[in-house]
């Protein structure tokens, strides 16, 4: 089973919630984690693992051949992204805008562009306890999230077969990244704040789960902050709240160390338990 | 001697524009003839991503020997500035074109 | 008129409650530009009146003119996103997954495709409870900030500002350390970096001063919860210094944020008492560092 945990804005505990979910299912099932906030992926500050293996990962940019580029300025015109550009008597590519369609490459009169490799971030993986933990992270610069995805979870699926539960924690917000982390989901977990931000974050991403026609259900952090909204406007969507984590400061403590957090509070545990119960009720069904 | 200036107007008193990638003009003073030239750049608003090298770029056709600007330019701007032989100096986000000219006359510009 | 930019590298910081606040104290004197589109939540505190309201647009996708179409799928072979797939017998494009490359319209034999620029959300301009006006946008739904909409959303509060000879433009600017929040610090006059003393924290502090080191502008810096972990405080504190950073001010680990969040207070009109005092005072050091550098 593939699940996704996303949120409609960053800050609201996605992080400690993921990690957390993840060890504490561990313990029992075969579960990997991956990190797809490949911009800022910092799970792995609270999952303590061993290194077990680690790849560059590559997208692929037209290289300029100048010995047989005739300078006529064809695939300037053609990109899109201002990636390539004519200079004087040189083209430039700037591989951070670069999409990678392939249109100047295969459209060059001269066949001066020819596409080559290079590298955008690395995956890691991590042994932590029983659990499995991936992470990929986008080198300086790079602004393309959505190849380095992507490619992750291409190696997420070809890795772990489907006795695996497979936990993906998404980039926040309700962008393309977000979108396709969560494309290939069987169920999404959407974790908010009971405050107007949270509401009203979550109300943005719950209607990027309606067009995607994903499955989801909400999880409330820090529980007794704030007011009722978020918790009466899933009733009258009729949306499951599975869960609802506590509010204290001893987690933002736990947290600020990169410590878990369900080992020091029983109350977080119990609510992972009926999370973790639920998703295993449906993992039945679903087989 | 050839100056530009990324700038938000056309004229002696229009203010600089601290933006680089996405300055709405580009003033170039010829020293020799005494002229001020105006390259409309404003093209660039309708542009998501790349308005730094897109903009320097322009500065390339341009070519002048000395650019006055507010901010330093971002990486990709950067790397086509380079194939430039020219002088960059920043500095001169509050300036007007005119008093930044002064003030680069008088060293008082950070070079970039 | 001066411009100042809060920014934070990652959410959750309490970056848009501090903003917000500046925005109160600041009050007829600036104009508010909210460029952290992705998440867009400052309106909720600043209450604002809508005065005017346009579709913005941004991007292209594909688009196939079905009546002359051969379908010959030559645009589905040159695509490299799977945007282009054949749907009941129909070549269609998925606009969710077309980068807007342009590549299909390129190769259509009959060119029957054109790349038709996308509404991607809406900009507002509006009065707010402060006395003041505010520059705001909404995005849809997977729909991506881009630095032009940025750059848009900081034109109009500067033009405002200007025509109005406002003192300052406060931008609650973009999280993350992409084309967005290079187009936040873009042209700014000054930086405040928002905080929390976390192990992400100082790290996340550390990329996002990359960028704004680059631009050589001058920065403060506010840390949030800073009672919750005195070790990560210090190591703070010791960047701060190496880099000329300005520290304004620790705010403690205080629950104020959300209780008035929760009634769409801003902190300054919620507390009267420590937190408002110590936001109060680091308006005043911005204020003061900013005229000093204009002498």
């Amino acid at each position: 089973m593939k699940l996704t945990i996303a949120s409609g804005k960053g800050g609201t505990g996605k992080t400690t919630f993921s990690t957390n979910l993840a060890m504490y299912l561990a313990e029992q099932y075969k579960v990997v984690l991956t990190d797809l906030d490949v911009e800022e992926p910092n799970s792995g500050l609270f999952v303590h693992g061993r290194q077990t293996h680690q790849q560059d990962m590559f997208k692929m940019i037209p290289e300029w051949d100048k010995n047989v580029c005739t300078l006529c300025g064809n695939c300037q015109q053609l990109c899109s992204y201002h990636a390539v550009m004519k200079l004087g008597s040189q083209v430039m590519v700037f591989p951070e805008l670069c999409h990678g369609c392939y249109a100047c490459s295969e459209l060059c009169p001269a066949h001066a562009l020819p596409m080559h490799q290079i590298k955008m971030g690395e995956l890691r993986q991590y042994r932590a306890g029983n659990l499995d933990f991936i992470d990929s992270r986008l080198d300086v610069g790079q602004e393309q999230a959505v190849p380095l995805i992507a490619q992750t979870l291409d190696y997420v699926e070809r890795n772990f077969d489907t006795a695996y539960l497979k936990l993906y924690d998404a980039p926040p917000g309700t962008t393309c990244p977000v979108i396709k982390a969560t494309q290939d989901a069987d169920l999404v977990i959407l974790i908010t704040e009971p405050t107007p931000f949270g509401l009203h974050d979550l109300k943005l991403a719950i209607e990027t789960m309606r067009e995607l026609e994903k499955d989801f259900v909400v999880v409330v952090n820090r529980f007794g902050i704030g007011n009722d909204d978020v918790l009466r406007y899933c009733e009258k969507e009729g949306i499951i709240v599975l869960a609802k984590l506590p509010n204290d400061r001893h987690i933002a403590e736990l947290y600020s160390r990169g410590e878990l957090v369900y080992p020091h509070i029983p109350e977080f545990a119990e609510q992972l338990r009926l999370i973790g119960d639920f998703i295993m009720s449906q993992q039945g069904m679903q087989s | 001697m050839k100056i530009a200036f990324t700038a938000k107007g056309t004229g002696w008193d229009s203010p600089i524009d601290p933006r680089l990638g996405r300055t709405e003009y580009i003033l170039l003073y010829d020293e020799d003839k005494d002229e001020l030239s105006v390259t409309d750049n404003r093209e660039i608003e309708g542009v998501a991503h790349g308005a730094g090298p897109k903009t320097a770029q322009l500065l390339f056709d341009i070519n002048p020997d000395v650019l006055i600007t507010g901010n330093g330019p971002g990486d990709n701007a950067a790397v086509v500035l380079k194939q430039i032989p020219m002088k960059i100096y920043v500095g001169a986000g509050e300036l007007t074109v005119k008093t930044a000219l002064e003030a680069y006359k008088n060293n008082e510009l950070k070079e970039f | 008129m001066k411009e100042i930019v809060v920014i934070s590298g990652k959410g959750g910081t309490g970056k848009t409650s501090i903003t917000a606040s500046f925005a109160m104290l600041g009050g007829k004197d600036i104009v508010v530009a909210d460029c952290d589109v992705d998440a867009a939540d400052m309106h909720l505190l600043m209450k604002p009146n809508v005065k005017t309201e346009e579709d913005f647009y941004s991007g292209n996708a594909a688009v196939i003119d079905r009546a002359k179409c051969l379908n010959c799928g030559k645009c589905a072979s040159v695509c490299r996103f799977d945007a282009i797939n054949l749907i009941e017998y129909l070549y269609s494009v998925s606009a969710l997954n077309c980068e807007g490359c342009g590549y299909c319209a390129r190769v259509c034999p009959v060119k029957v495709i054109s790349m038709v620029e996308q509404n991607v959300g809406k900009l507002y301009i509006s009065a707010t409870k402060a006395d003041n006006m505010m520059v705001h946008a909404r995005l849809l739904s997977g729909a991506d900030n881009s630095g032009k909409l940025v750059a848009r959303v900081k034109k109009e509060a500067k033009q405002i500002a200007q025509e109005t000879g406002k003192g300052f433009v406060i931008v609650d600017g973009s999280p993350g350390i992409g084309c967005p929040v290079i187009s936040s610090l873009s042209g700014a006059d000054f930086v405040v970096l928002v905080t929390e003393p976390t192990v992400s924290g100082l790290h996340d502090l550390k990329r996002v001063y990359e960028l704004v080191n680059r631009f050589q502008i001058s920065a403060g810096c506010i840390i949030n919860k800073a009672d919750i972990n005195q070790d990560v405080v210090n190591h703070i504190e010791i960047y701060l210094r190496e880099n000329n950073i300005v520290h304004l001010t620790d705010l403690p680990y205080d629950e104020s944020f959300t209780s008035a969040m929760t009634i769409g207070q801003t902190i300054v009109e919620y507390d009267h008492d420590k937190l408002a005092d110590l936001l109060t005072v680091s308006w005043n050091k911005i204020k003061q560092i900013l005229s000093k550098e204009q002498q």
